[in-house]
């Protein structure tokens, strides 16, 4: 049976865009200078979504898809698609910037810490379950479905192919090839 | 050599929508020397203009013209704007359509005689039995090249029918195979066979799907008789001081209104714009709409009773690779109250691709249990029910209250509620659904709610007498004896199998009626 490669395929440029270059580079530690509260690079590049609010989104939307085998870059990517429409959109803008702080602020009064520095997964959903029928959550809920899900990316690491046409189909590349089965 | 009709031909047949009803009897009429005009509401895009992209091509061939919903249906809370996926485009729903190409039973056009007086549902036997309908499905077939007719081979079973079908056969199911589909097995009708693309639901790159895109409108426009105009929205239709519908309005692709008259209109836009038609159409003389001395129409809306189960396995299936719809059991479509419903319901492959997985699975769902799923994507079979649900006079499209659209015209709302009957099939066909996979070793099942519907049914319904609806077994208006409705529409009864080659069916025999009048001068 024809089964797909899922590992992510790096080249020089990739890397240097992925999640996992830019936390090396801002964890990188000089003159004791702690990296902590750096904006990340790709905070950075947001322009309606603030700093704090967007290291914020980005766990709570990790929360809301958890995928342990997929790299913040994917999580990120879907942000800022969300970012570039409340670039054109200021009541937006407000409602996802706003939103977090509500976040923290319920995140502190169920377990006494801002929303990403909770440690255990299961507290930071509680958290969101308090909060699950706010528009806030709902419109980050609802982009968020799409956002993730459409990248070609992500497709290849779920095991999905996407386009087909161009390669002919899939006649001669296996749409029967399920071999697990005896007499199927 | 195309046609090109005048805005004042009163001499012309008008058909309002290009889909399986209407791109079938534009053709058929073509055939026979009839003037036709098509408007079809949506643009034409044609084989290479279809993307193979879930979220593009459904931006690029929806309705999406604005709805409302209402009623105790999931799918009013989950998209409240949507109660419909069908498609505003040359071809109609016949772009994305899967293919199914089912025949229904004898007993299902005599659904109130075999199921009885069901409280709370409008049951209706059709007007018409299997038998008169028997010709007319045999034609169907040919047209669209239905495999397991005419000697056309059945398509060869994908991954995903290979699991139901182990399932199948480990339950003792016996009415399994992969499908009467209308795609191309081999080379027909001057299209290539199925090369097994997988996006089925996002117009056939290969055009080995039927689709009234590339077969009944070229062949009809060849006929040097058939204009379609695309880009060409229906807003009214007119009628004359005798109650006789003479013209329709609509807006063209530059937003102009233009008025076309008519000698004969046949109404074919889908289940949910053609009694919005009906009842903007209200004149002093007509003041519920067109058509509506029954009161019936928008009523008894169905959209078949549906759900998915999808079944994780710990090997992959690479459900994707392949129709989207590849096989079917329909031991389930028999009538057997013992189960504790009336009706049946057919278990039909289905595969969605990652970005519609995401949202339809279960929509607003969120968290681990959620992406867990997803994380087993090429691990995952699964299957489409689609059952018999029952009519009900408050199932409804109805004309919004205040809402409009940018014509001034009254946007339509749909108001669903579930039957009884409808949620112990649903019920018992889950528990089928997933015994079929748990037999083959599956690791997790889910149960999916219904989708914004694919299949809407019944709200300018068939009857006997004109109290009790719409149309008359020709799918000629009560009401008015030069006003026809050829889609889905017309249905008095859902039947547990898809609907379209009944259209279809239903399409060619109209066209024989309709020629048959004109010719007499009846209308």
């Amino acid at each position: 049976m024809r089964v797909l490669d899922k590992r992510t395929r790096f080249n020089r440029r990739n890397f240097l865009k992925t999640s996992a270059a830019s936390v090396a580079a801002a964890g990188a530690v000089s003159s004791g200078v702690v990296s902590i509260a750096a904006t990340p690079a790709w905070a950075d590049a947001l322009t309606a979504i603030k700093p704090d609010a967007a290291k914020t989104l980005l766990v709570m939307v990790r929360d809301l898809y958890p995928h342990d085998r997929l790299g913040d870059a994917y999580y990120e990517k879907a942000l800022a698609s969300m970012d570039q429409e409340a670039a054109k959109d200021a009541t937006l803008a407000g409602q996802l910037n706003e939103g977090a702080v509500a976040l923290d602020t319920a995140a502190r009064k169920l377990r006494n810490a801002p929303y990403a520095a909770i440690p255990a997964e299961a507290d930071r959903v509680t958290v969101l379950k308090s909060i699950e029928t706010t528009p806030f959550f709902r419109k980050v809920r609802g982009d968020m479905v799409v956002a993730l899900y459409n990248q070609p990316e992500v497709w290849a690491k779920l095991g999905y192919e996407g386009a087909s046409a161009e390669y002919g189909g899939y006649i001669h590349r296996g749409f029967d090839d399920l071999d697990w089965i005896k007499d199927a | 050599m195309a046609a090109k009709f005048a805005m004042d031909d009163d001499s012309v047949v008008v058909v309002i929508g290009s889909g399986a009803g209407g791109g079938t009897l534009s053709n058929e009429l073509a055939q026979k020397g009839i003037k036709v005009v098509c408007l079809e509401a949506g643009g034409r895009h044609e084989i290479q203009d279809f993307v193979n992209d879930e979220w593009k091509s459904f931006s690029q061939i929806s309705w999406l013209d604005k709805r409302t919903t209402s009623g105790a249906w999931r799918v009013a809370k989950d998209f409240p704007n949507l109660p419909a996926w069908i498609v505003k485009a040359v071809g109609g729903s016949t772009v994305h359509w899967a293919g199914a190409s089912l025949r229904f039973q004898e007993h299902e056009f005599k659904a109130r005689t075999t199921y009885g007086e069901v409280e709370g549902a409008n049951l209706l036997d059709w007007p018409v039995t299997l038998a008169e309908m028997e010709p007319y499905y045999a034609k169907a077939e040919f047209k669209m090249g239905t495999t397991g007719t005419n000697g056309i081979p059945r398509l060869p079973g994908n991954n995903n029918y290979k699991v139901l079908a182990a399932g199948a056969k480990k339950l003792g199911y016996t009415d399994f195979h992969t499908g009467n589909m209308s795609i191309n097995s081999k080379p027909r009708d001057g299209r290539g066979p199925c090369q097994q693309i997988g996006f089925c639901f996002q117009g056939c790159k290969s055009g080995a799907k039927w689709s009234t895109l590339y077969t009944e409108i070229p062949k009809g426009e060849a006929t040097g008789n058939l204009e379609v105009r695309p880009n060409a929205q229906v807003l009214k239709v007119e009628h004359d001081a005798k109650g006789r519908v003479n013209a329709v309005l609509y807006a063209d692709g530059t937003g102009a209104i233009q008025r076309q008259k008519a000698r004969i209109v046949a109404v074919a836009g889908n289940s949910i714009e053609s009694p919005r038609l009906l009842l903007n159409s209200a004149s002093t003389m007509f003041p519920d709409g067109l058509a509506n001395s029954s009161g019936q129409v928008g009523r008894n809306y169905m959209r078949h009773m549906t759900g998915s189960v999808y079944a994780v396995f710990d090997r992959p299936v690479h459900m994707y690779r392949g129709t989207t719809m590849a096989g079917i059991i329909k031991d389930e479509s028999r009538f057997d109250p013992r189960r504790g419903f009336v009706g049946g319901y057919e278990m039909e492959t289905l595969s969605l691709g990652v970005p519609f997985m995401a949202a339809f699975l279960d929509p607003g769902a969120w968290g681990r249990d959620f992406s867990s799923a997803l994380d087993a994507y090429d691990h995952i079979a699964g299957m489409w029910l689609v059952g018999e649900d029952m009519p009900r006079e408050t199932n409804r499209v109805s004309l919004h209250a205040t809402e409009k659209d940018k014509f001034g015209l009254p946007i339509p709302n749909v108001h669903f509620d579930d039957h009884p009957n409808d949620i112990a099939m649903r019920t018992h066909a889950y528990g089928r659904g997933s015994a079929v996979y748990d037999a083959v070793g599956a690791v997790r099942t889910i149960n999916t709610p219904p989708y914004p519907s694919t299949h809407n049914l019944g709200t300018n319904r068939m009857s006997a007498n004109a109290r009790d609806g719409v149309v008359n077994k020709w799918g000629q208006a009560h009401d008015i004896k030069n006003l026809f409705v050829s889609d889905g529409s017309q249905f008095t009864t859902g039947a547990s199998e898809n609907p379209t080659l009944t259209i279809v069916a239903l399409a060619i025999r109209q066209a024989e009626y309709i020629a048959d009048q004109m010719t007499k001068r009846e209308i």
